[in-house]
């Protein structure tokens, strides 16, 4: 089913503030197996210069994907998530997210298209403090897999 | 943010020590919790079979990941990490034994860029095959 071309362009409100955690950075690098110490002990986040521990690279999708699901999950957009894997994924750091962070995200469709028999989402999250100042910005593309493509 | 790794002892060609990650399904279990993304291709096999997956597939998140670990563990500061961009070209795989499947990873210095920054060019592959296209980092050394 093809997707609904008038969102292109759209950018929506900026999110409710995600209060990230030191828990929550911890339960997450243990996710991804890796033990580094300035994920965990604010000593260690010191000592690399850091306020408070810092959360991995890729933990900015936690915070986007909240942001992004306003358009993935709106049934008008007519996105089917079952048959939803990801396409690509970019993240711009302006800074490390580390605990205590109150962070909002803005979101814009930037493109919507159709390949293959595919349809193909593609968002900006820009992620920001509270205050506006800027952290990340993630870049992603989802791809809803046609119903007659086995792969 | 200091970096361990020193730009000027850094050459375009220099490797990153590779790695490998192994990928069972209770680690994709505990990735949905700590991400979120409960999307049922990552633990229901059933459901991925319906919609034309061979299998539970890893969360494209969790390889990324992985993946950027060999920078993570190079420079020893993850807040070197500037930009890091990957398109998913094949599913990792997850059968439900004891091994589940693995990721090999590795990386090379492919520019040195301005501000004592280099790109970091990846490759990723899993039972043989690439799973990650144009996967590059752009990543602030000392």
């Amino acid at each position: 089913m093809a997707l609904d071309q008038s969102y292109i362009g759209r950018t929506y409100p900026p999110s409710e503030p995600y209060e990230v955690g030191r828990e929550k950075i911890r339960e997450f690098a243990a996710a991804i197996g890796d033990d580094h110490p300035v994920y965990r002990d604010p000593q260690a986040a010191a000592a690399l210069g850091y306020d408070d521990v810092i959360a991995p690279p890729t933990f900015a999708i936690v915070v986007s994907a909240r942001v992004g699901a306003q358009v993935v999950f709106d049934e008008e957009l007519g996105l089917d998530y079952s048959r939803v894997v990801h396409g690509e994924q970019r993240f711009v750091h302006n800074r490390p997210i580390r605990a205590g962070d109150r962070l909002v995200g803005v979101l814009t469709v930037d493109n919507i298209r159709s390949a293959a028999g595919n349809d193909i989402l593609s968002t900006r999250v820009e992620i920001g403090t509270e205050a506006g100042e800027p952290v990340a910005t993630a870049y992603s593309t989802l791809v809803a897999r046609g119903p007659d493509r086995e792969s | 943010m200091p970096a361990i790794v020193n730009y000027d002892d850094v050459q375009v060609g220099t490797e990153l020590s590779p790695a490998s990650f192994p990928v069972r399904r209770v680690d994709l279990v505990r990735y949905a919790g700590a991400s979120g993304d409960f999307n049922v291709i990552h633990w229901n096999q059933r459901v991925a079979r319906a919609v034309g997956l061979p299998d539970v597939i890893a969360h494209g998140m969790l390889t990324m990941a992985e993946v950027g670990r060999v920078i993570t563990d190079w420079t020893g500061d993850p807040g070197s990490v500037v930009e890091y961009g990957v398109r998913f070209i094949k599913p990792v795989v997850v059968p439900d034994d004891d091994a589940g499947a693995t990721i090999e990873v590795t990386a090379v210095v492919g520019a040195k860029l301005d501000d004592r920054r280099v790109r970091v060019d990846l490759i990723a592959s899993s039972a043989g095959e690439k799973v990650l296209a144009m996967a590059r980092a752009v990543v602030q050394l000392a």
